[in-house]
């Protein structure tokens, strides 16, 4: 019998290293050649790790949410024959390949893989309950007493004295903590803690967020739209039901009107590479579809959308929403975008502060229609209002240009004709 | 007819009652005090006239003169006693000033506390307010709050009533002679303190109990220097005894051991101990409807009944029948009807069986904490291993810690062995502030005491006893 360690491998050009999100194996367990050891995440994807050869766990490399260089120990294997000896697995795209990535940086792509699976949250002992359930609260008479007068129930408080024992200055610290209501209504305070690991696609999302936030130098421009005629349009194409064709939402038009107007205003369709100072305008417009998965914030990106119809546009955005929710979405369909476009729909409020998917410049947030009395000349209209809140890199756009920008797309939406009028 | 009103009515001054009652007018509260007096007790109730002090009383006398007997026959250490003798009438006189010193005492510790005391049987009306016949004639009084605190009575046996030579403990701790033969049904702690008493003031002492051995109610460790001493006392046990009856002419006991024929044991006089049951009828408590838990008055946890502002406590409210029990939940139901958040949360009861030698236990015995699904750690250090205990002429016996395993929490104490009952403060004390063997351990105890014990018992539990 000899052991033999299996390395991280190389699982994508330029990854230095890969959070290890799920092992498939435990110690003691003997694995097949081929079998799945563990899924690793890098900054675009999942991977599996298959095991090259057969034997038996004697230890994992990390734990999960922990974070491997390539090239260091994943998995531990006795095996038969001779051992010592390192070996380094190969990675491998699932059968169903999903994606990972949250938001895209144009970096190369890696084959995709797994999500993360769901995992119970742990506790971290600190914060747990204060004792087993059952034990009585261990007091002594002066703290029970003093308790009983401020109407806090003891079975809530943690006891850090030997034992478990309450003290006076646990309960003190129970009573700045608590308010007293708290008890006196007849409920009960939970002061139970989840701890749940940040981990896999989320961890990704928050690293991007705070980058972004950190970097760049957000403002928000706010500009009310009137939608009416739009959604006439809207209605009238989409009460054509031909089967070739999509339902049309708004988000099609809103493409179409951002390729006319970022013609006009080519510093919004570009990437700012705030390390070399150079900012890329983009003649090609990928836009960025903000997407909410069950497994969280992604961005799958309808590429060329220059090039494309109206209902070529729908048609796509459809594809990849459904293609993202369901985590079929590649890596190429999941970055390269230039600018963004941010809607909740329904949910969308009245404003909203969008936080730009970096290295872009600019993101559209969509709020919520809502039909409106409008004072037209002598008197108030009902007309269908929608705002747009939209966030500017202003290191490199400075609110006139953004102002400007925005005002464009408003006519372009309040006048729909013009959106598909030649130039 | 004449009424008074007022906040509180405390119906019983027994020590429930008229410690509820002192508190209460600490407090500043409006209260009323009905005692009916009587053979049975008066103020301070069963315990200072009838109970705990003066049964401690006959106690001291008897082991005075068993041990002055001890020194005329063997003298151990040398001291010289010729042929001691008793005058019992003498002792129950003594018993009695002792007596009227406590209850003259409850009684202006009451008058100080504005407490107003109506000597007389009362009969509850309704849940606020009762009729008490008084010497100057019936009275009614009306409280916003009434506190039941009647107190229990002897049990009887059916099969020997009360009279002629069988006794009760009251009367016991009042005869005019000690008797030649006396026989004890129930060898409970009141039982056995009063038999062994008797046996060593001089009468010919037989226990008579219905289970398998003394003292059923505590565990074999803890009872066994207990039947030593009886045995060495020459009193005769039998265990698995029941009683027929009282012979015709009334001066024997017929009893029947495990199917074997009946017998008879002549007797000067039978006491019968088998047991105190709650005062529950004569005084109108059907009227009230309360919810009962079997013989005795429900409670919660704030010693509230099932109607709203009538409290009980104390002996009336069942096991266990203990004075210092009934003490903590006046003093709780007090506080209560002043305003204050209370409930009777004690960790622990103590108790104390004034047999000997003495048995404290207090907190749960190592067998209960097991069955509680404790894992235990036990430590016993005996009294053979105490230097005070040696010069005291009191070895026999010890004291047993039982500590969770897991996080040393002591769980109980129990002892057993000469004057040990004042060691049920230290244990108590020990088990109400959370103790870990190692407080226990870590606190110095004054050398050379029998509480040393404890402290040598608790090490034991963690390996480090350093005198056994």
């Amino acid at each position: 019998m000899g052991t033999r360690i299996i390395k991280l491998p190389d699982v994508g050009e330029g990854v230095a290293e890969a959070e290890l999100v799920e092992w498939h194996v435990e110690v003691g367990q003997s694995v097949l050649e081929d079998q799945i050891l563990a899924a690793v995440m890098t900054d675009k994807a999942t991977v599996e790790i298959p095991s090259p050869v057969a034997g038996t766990v004697v230890a994992l490399g990390a734990e999960v949410g922990g974070v491997l260089a390539v090239g260091a120990e994943l998995v531990r294997l006795e095996v038969a024959g001779e051992g010592n000896e390192e070996v380094v697995a190969a990675p491998r795209e699932a059968a169903a390949p999903m994606p990972a990535a949250a938001l895209q940086s144009p970096a190369p792509t890696v084959p995709a893989s797994r999500p993360p699976t769901s995992r119970a949250p742990t506790s971290r002992a600190p914060v747990g309950p204060p004792r087993p359930p059952g034990d009585k609260p261990l007091a002594s008479p002066a703290v029970r007493r003093r308790a009983r007068d401020a109407g806090v129930d003891l079975r809530q408080v943690r006891g850090t004295g030997p034992a478990g024992r309450i003290g006076y200055d646990d309960l003190e610290a129970f009573l700045r903590g608590a308010p007293k209501s708290a008890t006196a209504a007849g409920r009960t305070a939970n002061t139970s803690v989840e701890t749940v690991k940040i981990i896999g696609l989320r961890r990704r999302i928050a690293q991007k967020m705070a980058e972004s936030t950190r970097r760049i130098a957000h403002f928000s421009y706010v500009e009310e739209v009137d939608v009416t005629a739009l959604e006439e349009l809207r209605a009238t194409l989409n009460g054509e039901n031909r089967p070739d064709h999509p339902r049309l939402t708004l988000m099609p038009f809103l493409m179409q009107a951002l390729v006319r107007a970022v013609a006009e205003f080519p510093e919004m369709n570009a990437l700012y590479d705030d390390e070399a100072e150079t900012l890329e305008r983009h003649r090609g417009v990928h836009i960025g579809i903000a997407t909410q998965t069950p497994a969280g914030l992604m961005v799958p990106v309808v590429r060329h959308c220059e090039a494309r119809g109206l209902w070529d546009c729908a048609a796509e955005v459809q594809r990849l929403a459904e293609a993202a929710r369901a985590g079929r979405a590649t890596s190429a369909e999941l970055s390269g975008s230039t600018i963004t476009i941010t809607s909740l729909g329904a949910l969308g409020g009245i404003v909203t502060t969008p936080v730009i998917n970096r290295p872009e410049v600019a993101i559209i947030g969509v709020n919520k229609q809502v039909v409106r009395p409008v004072w037209q000349g002598e008197q108030f209209v009902p007309r269908t209002m929608m705002n747009l809140s939209s966030s500017f890199d202003h290191r490199v756009i400075d609110g006139y240009v953004a102002a400007r920008f925005v005002q464009r797309l408003k006519s372009l939406l309040e006048a729909p004709a013009t959106i598909f009028i030649e130039a | 007819m004449a009424e008074i009103e007022a906040k509180v009515l405390v119906v019983g001054g027994g020590p429930g009652g008229y410690v509820c009652a002192i508190r209460a007018g600490q407090l500043g509260l409006d209260v009323v005090l009905v005692e009916q007096g009587g053979p049975d007790g008066g103020l301070g109730g069963t315990c200072l006239n009838v109970g705990c002090i003066p049964s401690k009383a006959i106690i001291h006398a008897a082991d005075a003169y068993e041990r002055a007997v001890e020194q005329a026959t063997s003298a151990p250490f040398g001291l010289r006693v010729e042929r001691p003798t008793i005058d019992f009438a003498r002792t129950v006189d003594w018993k009695d000033g002792i007596v009227g010193r406590l209850t003259s005492g409850v009684s202006a510790l009451l008058k100080r506390h504005r407490v107003k005391i109506v000597q007389g049987h009362a009969t509850m009306v309704d849940g606020k307010s009762c009729r008490v016949e008084t010497d100057t004639g019936p009275q009614i009084v009306r409280a916003e709050h009434v506190v039941l605190a009647t107190g229990s009575m002897p049990a009887a046996l059916p099969t020997l009533p009360f009279g002629g030579r069988v006794i009760s403990s009251t009367e016991a701790l009042s005869l005019s002679a000690v008797p030649e033969r006396m026989v004890v049904v129930g060898a409970g702690y009141i039982g056995l303190e009063l038999g062994t008493a008797f046996a060593k003031l001089g009468a010919k002492v037989t226990v008579i109990e219905a289970e398998d051995r003394i003292l059923p109610v505590y565990d074999a460790e803890l009872v066994r220097p207990v039947s030593r001493r009886l045995q060495a006392l020459g009193v005769e046990v039998l265990t698995g005894t029941r009683v027929v009856g009282l012979s015709d002419s009334g001066d024997a006991v017929q009893i029947e051991r495990q199917g074997a024929a009946a017998r008879s044991l002549a007797a000067d006089r039978i006491l019968v101990a088998t047991g105190r049951r709650a005062r529950v009828a004569g005084f109108g408590l059907e009227r009230l409807d309360l919810t009962m838990s079997g013989a005795f008055v429900a409670i919660d946890e704030r010693c509230a009944t099932s109607m709203r502002n009538v409290w009980a406590i104390g002996d009336l409210t069942g096991e266990p029948m203990l004075a210092h029990r009934a003490m903590a939940q006046g003093v709780v139901v007090a506080e209560q009807i002043a305003g204050q958040r209370r409930v009777f949360d004690s960790a622990v009861i103590p108790a104390v069986c004034f047999t000997d030698p003495e048995i404290v236990t207090v907190g749960h015995s190592p067998e209960a904490a097991r069955k509680a699904g404790h894992e235990v750690h036990t430590g016993t250090f005996p009294f053979q291993a105490n230097g005070r205990a040696m010069t005291l002429r009191a070895e026999d016996g010890f004291v047993r810690v039982a500590a969770r395993a897991d996080n040393h929490l002591v769980l109980g104490i129990a002892a057993v062995g000469a004057g040990v009952s004042e060691l049920a403060g230290a244990f108590g004390l020990a088990l109400e502030m959370g103790a870990r063997l190692e407080d226990i351990g870590g606190t110095i105890h004054a050398h050379p005491t029998l509480g040393e014990a404890l402290h040598e018992a608790s090490l034991r539990a963690l390996g480090e006893a350093l005198h056994i």
